[in-house]
């Protein structure tokens, strides 16, 4: 089975560490496409700036028959957008994409592709009344600081990202935009160990975060029989305040391994799928959850339904603080999701013996 | 030769937290070695640096005080695989969630501070900051671990790095008071080269953010004549209206109320013009909220004077003050010191 080892995880800090916010997936790019050329009998960047990768199996060569199986991961963060320059390097800001404002004050941040420092400021403690201190900072107060000096390096439409950089925790990692440089991650892993029982159509999507806008165009052009989307979701985990009642909707747990979606807003899984993956765990022995039923959406949500239909699920790494500028993650949990997505993937039958998607 | 820049980032990315000084009076002590004539460490942790005067003795003695701890927070429980904490100094809760912290357990462990979801907590509205209480810190290590490596009491820092905005502008975490401390230690460069007849005590004081117990100590203790306390105070920008707020690295400020003896004022004030050093006039109507609060009222009372650099972000781990500042504070500081004669005290006067 495949391993997470240093090269894995150096790939992982290059691509968490880059910036790649909706719209602007550049820098995640040019990092996807190093990696996979050499491995894709196929790549190509079609009109929204999603990678489309194609690895056909040993039967394509024939014309045989086999599965065409798309693999999502978005390539996207999300993250701010400067909108007015209040001159001396003040500036407003725009969100792009889900974000808790008040998970912003008091963060350093990359801003433009030159990545000129900032930061978001708050007002200081000693000037705020205690009523104030039980509201939140309201985005509208909010300011991207880059310093009196360095004005003149930003420019409004410029993006900007958490500053935070990556950094091991023994078995566990801390990084920003591990949702979903996890997929990415994994989605090149399965490139350069493609297996040749199908037609591998991997996408590195854009425009997740704000309407999961690439893999719908991806899934039309890709048209597979079958859709996998790769992300990261929340572990919400924790014991309650009181230590008392039971955590009911903790969403997935860190630790125990990768998340097999059963649904959220988007997407109803294929329940055919989410029984091929969880007998393919079972059967190997890689550790799995499903993940609870609820909210969020993946890139699924966009691939289900294109075309004539197209049976998607979604397998996450479990990870906590989604949309913050430090998530913290297992490794372990990302080396079995390979592990799971790379046996599922080469197991997968010509026709329909498995999945009873073709008849 | 202090390369400012340099020791700044050096003394802003070392803890040293209220009652944890430690690590940033070991690099404070290799900073003054050189620049001082005597070492010394208080009863409670305050690093003294003495320059002998050039007087007969008995000499007057200055102290100069810039404390060198700083905010943070502390662990107070265990929370599954998470912390829980409380803050050491006036921590704002609202700027911590997401923070990248260092937790010093029985090694440095790098972590996060957690915000539990609002389905986990006592609260009315979801969207309400989530107190102190109920913020948590993860190191990404399994309950049993955590309770192996790290213990209530341990100490937490703040772990943003230094960010250079420009060859001017410096922004991170504890720059209050840090940067006084460099601002001192040029001062104590400048004067070694030069003749000043009193003697000079540089006090790296302990405790300021909590009960200010190293100043009120050292200045017992050391019974100087005179007392400089130096501290940052707000810069005007986001949060700090032009009201409240001196503009940020143009200038320093001389503080101004009942913490301060009105002729170390005006001397303040009359070689800042001399040298063109641009100040402002800090009012402070009540408490100054620096070690001068303690300095004042050591044993029999010492006339007192505080000078402030401008600090975008006050007790925030993404402070921001301009260098220059920390440079016009130190040459001040060592013009003030030439200038002082022996008899200086005589002069010092209320003029009513």
């Amino acid at each position: 089975m495949l391993k997470i080892g240093q090269e894995q995880l150096e790939l992982l800090e290059r691509l968490t560490n880059a910036c790649a916010v909706s719209g602007d997936e550049g820098a995640v790019r040019k990092i996807v496409l190093e990696e996979v050329k050499p491995h894709a009998d196929k790549v190509k960047v079609d009109a929204m700036g999603n990678v489309l990768v194609t690895c056909l199996g040993d039967a394509a060569k024939g014309g045989g028959e086999r599965l065409k199986v798309m693999v999502a991961a978005h390539m996207d963060e999300v993250g701010f957008m400067i909108i007015s320059d209040e001159k001396e390097g003040l500036y407003r800001f725009s969100c792009v994409g889900g974000l808790d404002p008040r998970q912003l004050v008091g963060k350093s941040l990359w801003v433009g592709k030159k990545r000129v420092p900032g930061v978001i400021g708050a007002k200081p403690i000693h000037l705020t009344k205690r009523e104030e201190r039980k509201r939140a900072v309201s985005l509208d107060s909010m300011r991207i600081d880059v310093g009196p000096e360095n004005g003149s390096k930003v420019k409004v439409g410029d993006m900007a990202t958490f500053s935070t950089k990556f950094t091991r925790l023994g078995k566990s990692i801390r990084a920003k935009a591990l949702d979903d440089r996890f997929g990415v991650a994994t989605l090149i892993e399965l490139v350069k160990h493609a297996p040749k029982n199908i037609d591998l159509l991997a996408a590195f999507t854009v425009q997740e975060e704000v309407g999961l806008r690439g893999a719908g165009v991806a899934a039309y052009t890709f048209d597979p029989d079958l859709g996998f989307a790769l992300d990261c979701t929340p572990a919400r985990d924790f014991l309650p305040w009181d230590d008392e009642d039971e955590n009911a909707s903790y969403n997935t747990r860190l630790g125990d391994g990768p998340a097999i979606y059963t649904a959220d807003s988007s997407t109803l899984s294929n329940p055919r799928l989410i029984k091929y993956l969880v007998s393919t765990a079972e059967e190997l022995g890689i550790p799995y959850q499903l993940r609870q039923p609820g909210g969020g959406g993946t890139d699924a949500g966009a691939i289900h339904r294109q075309r004539m239909g197209i049976p998607s699920v979604t397998v996450s790494v479990p990870a906590r603080y989604l949309h913050t500028a430090a998530l913290i993650s297992r490794v372990a949990d990302w080396e079995a999701t390979l592990a799971l997505m790379h046996e599922a993937l080469g197991r997968l039958g010509a026709g329909d013996e498995v999945l009873g998607i073709r008849d | 030769m202090i390369k400012t820049l340099e020791l700044l980032k050096e003394l802003i990315s070392a803890p040293g937290l209220s009652g944890f000084e430690g690590p940033v009076s070991q690099i404070i002590t290799e900073a003054w070695e050189p620049i001082t004539d005597e070492l010394q460490t208080s009863r409670v942790g305050s690093l003294h640096g003495l320059q002998r005067g050039t007087g007969a003795e008995p000499r007057p003695k200055i102290l100069l005080a810039t404390h060198m701890d700083a905010i943070g927070l502390m662990v107070a429980g265990y929370a599954g695989d998470c912390l829980r904490i409380t803050s050491i100094g006036g921590v704002d809760h609202r700027v911590l969630p997401g923070q990248l912290v260092t937790v010093h357990g029985r090694e440095a462990l790098p972590g996060v501070v957690a915000q539990p979801p609002a389905n986990l907590l006592p609260v009315e509205d979801a969207k309400a900051p989530v107190i102190l209480n109920h913020l948590l810190v993860d190191v990404g290590l399994t309950a049993e671990e955590l309770r192996q490596k790290v213990r209530l009491g341990d100490v937490i820092s703040f772990a943003q790095e230094p960010l250079e905005m420009g060859k001017n502008i410096l922004a991170g975490h504890s720059l209050d008071n840090r940067a006084s401390v460099v601002a001192l230690s040029l001062a104590l460069e400048d004067l070694q080269t030069r003749s000043h007849a009193w003697d000079v005590w540089a006090v790296a004081t302990v405790q300021e953010e909590e009960t200010m117990a190293g100043a009120k100590t050292s200045t017992f203790g050391l019974r100087p004549d005179i007392a400089v306390a130096i501290d940052v105070t707000f810069a005007e920008g986001p949060g700090a209206p032009k009201h409240q707020a001196f503009p940020l690295g143009k200038g320093i400020t001389l503080g101004w109320g009942s913490t301060v003896h009105p002729a170390l004022y005006a001397k303040f004030k009359e070689i800042a013009q001399e040298l063109e050093i641009p100040f402002a006039m800090e009012p402070l109507p009540g408490r100054s909220g620096t070690d001068a609060d303690a300095l004042q009222v050591s044993a029999m009372g010492v006339p007192t004077m505080v000078l402030s650099i401008p600090l975008r972000y006050m007790h925030t781990p993404v402070e921001m003050i301009g260098i220059k500042d920390v440079k016009r504070i130190g040459r001040l500081l060592a013009e003030f010191i030439v200038r002082l004669p022996l008899d200086f005290m005589e002069t010092l006067v209320w003029e009513d």
